[in-house]
């Protein structure tokens, strides 16, 4: 798609949604039988599944701590992810992310309570619209829920950007390519940030006022995975009343 | 009711000094940590629904041998660490070179965790009446948070399975059960308590259960109608693992002549 001359006019966007509205979402939590916890998030286009291992134990050996957990975090694109075929394997930008993701989440991990351990978090990005890295913290930290791994909260990403001058939540892949502006955010749902990082220019104002976007917007993805994590339960309590 | 299904962070109590496992503190308020089931009696304790078993010292356990070395044999405890069975833990005294006559690889046992230090160096030991190799019977695994649930309130859980299936059973800290009896005695045991880790968090898990045994024996389930509700929401249905079950008075301990029993000291 070449730019189009207008990504949003009247206040509605090329795919319909207003400037503060995320795109659809959808959850599944523990899809991988093999995993300690899992959980597939479908962000509008994008597809991400997020596996949990562990605690276990670490190897390479040499990796562990004495006092306290070590996670490893995983961000992989596949190769059909994207339009034009991704070279498999890790890159610059897929390390980038990992480690970035990483550090979003470890705040919230009590890593003090398993020593010389390690928690293996996989994100695989099976379809890629913009803003997986936020897909995948949403996903990876519903799959930690999952694994029973003791968090002192959930964490919710989402990103805000700037397309013709106005300030948008959770781009899609042309408002991203061709808009002004990403900020991925990732924060706890009383509002302490774990992650922030922007690519393009916003003015003081404009930090602010998506700041607080990005705040609306992740405290609406945390009801969602709070609701899947629920429905896991409740669903197999609906499956005992049919029989 | 008093339980309630939640996720890490969620708010819990203004009350710092009822923060039991399970939760943290913080600005004096109490939270959850994991994703599981809290109660609210006396103190607050959320107990996950899911998770690795984390070994503590006075855990009677099952254990895989998986190593054989020096003076040590290092046992799957189904944990992120190994344990440790010292030679001189073992009932009798025995020659180095000898340990892999007494307990080779893949063996199982029944073992107490003796000790649990900060590295989370655990050690086994079999110096106990009660515990002995595994060489008969069936072993299958379950959800180590959820042991208290296949116990029952002061064990009232297990001794209803032990009793309809005429099956010896022991559960160990770590998840693995073990039971022996006869063959379709163990396959209705084990489909039992397979049934009961898959409806843990569901209430009124021992009437279903006891139901369940009985339609599966042939018997005549007597029509005590579970209170079907209209749909209420899932907080509602959930109850937390050590759960105030009626067991029915009536019920008397199984004669038992099986080991497991005495092994274990279980009162005839």
């Amino acid at each position: 798609m070449s730019k189009p001359e207008k990504l949003i006019e009247n206040g509605i966007r090329l795919d319909g949604r207003k400037p503060d509205e995320l795109r659809p979402i959808k959850i599944e939590v523990g899809v991988l039988n093999r995993a300690d916890g899992s959980c597939y998030f479908e962000f509008g286009g994008n597809k991400v599944i997020a596996a949990v291992y562990g605690p276990r134990e670490v190897h390479p050996r040499h990796q562990q701590k004495s006092n306290s957990a070590v996670v490893r975090y995983r961000y992989n694109m596949a190769s059909f992810s994207v339009e034009d075929r991704k070279r498999p394997g890790p890159d610059r930008r897929s390390i980038e992310v990992s480690k970035v993701s990483r550090e979003a989440l470890e705040p919230v991990i009590f890593q003090e309570y398993f020593p010389r351990s390690a928690i293996d978090i996989f994100v695989e990005v099976l379809q890629a619209d913009a803003g997986t890295r936020t897909a995948g913290i949403n996903a990876a930290s519903i799959a930690l829920a999952d694994a029973g791994i003791p968090m002192k909260s959930l964490i919710s990403a989402c990103a805000v950007g700037k397309i013709d001058d106005t300030l948008v939540l959770d781009l899609n892949k042309d408002e991203d390519n061709y808009g002004q502006a990403d900020m991925p955010i990732a924060m706890t749902p009383d509002g302490r940030i774990t992650l922030i990082q922007m690519d393009g220019n916003l003015k003081r104002d404009e930090f602010r006022e998506g700041l607080e976007m990005a705040k609306v917007g992740c405290m609406a993805i945390h009801e969602m995975q709070k609701a899947a994590l629920m429905e896991k339960y409740s669903a197999q309590i609906e499956g005992e009343n049919n029989e | 009711m008093d339980k309630k299904l939640v996720i890490p962070g969620e708010f819990l109590s203004d009350d710092p000094s009822l923060a039991d496992e399970g939760t943290y503190v913080e600005d004096n308020k109490v939270f959850s940590t994991v994703f599981g089931i809290a109660s609210f009696k006396n103190q607050i304790r959320v107990v996950p629904l899911s998770g690795k078993y984390i070994p503590k010292p006075g855990d009677l356990i099952i254990g895989v041998i998986k190593e054989v070395t020096y003076s040590n044999w290092i046992v799957d405890i189904r944990s992120p660490y190994d344990g440790l069975l010292h030679i001189s833990e073992f009932p009798r005294r025995i020659e180095n070179n000898e340990m892999s006559k007494y307990l080779n690889i893949g063996v199982s046992i029944m073992a107490l965790v003796s000790d649990v230090d900060a590295n989370m160096k655990v050690e086994l030991t079999l110096n106990d009446q009660r515990l002995r190799q595994i060489k008969e019977g069936r072993i299958i695994e379950v959800t180590p948070s959820k042991v208290p649930r296949f116990i029952g309130r002061s064990g009232s859980m297990i001794a209803m399975v032990k009793n309809e299936t005429k099956c010896n059973i022991f559960i160990g800290q770590n998840g693995r059960i073990w039971i022996t009896g006869r063959d379709n005695d163990m396959q209705l045991a084990i489909n039992s308590l397979l049934k009961i880790e898959k409806e843990t968090h569901i209430s009124g898990l021992t009437d279903r259960i006891t139901n369940f045994l009985k339609e599966q024996k042939g018997e005549k389930v007597q029509v005590k109608h579970p209170q079907k509700k209209p749909k209420t929401t899932a907080e509602d249905k959930i109850e937390p693992m050590p759960v105030e079950e009626k067991i029915e008075e009536s019920k008397e301990k199984p004669e038992s002549e099986g080991i497991l029993d005495e092994l274990l000291g279980n009162e005839k």
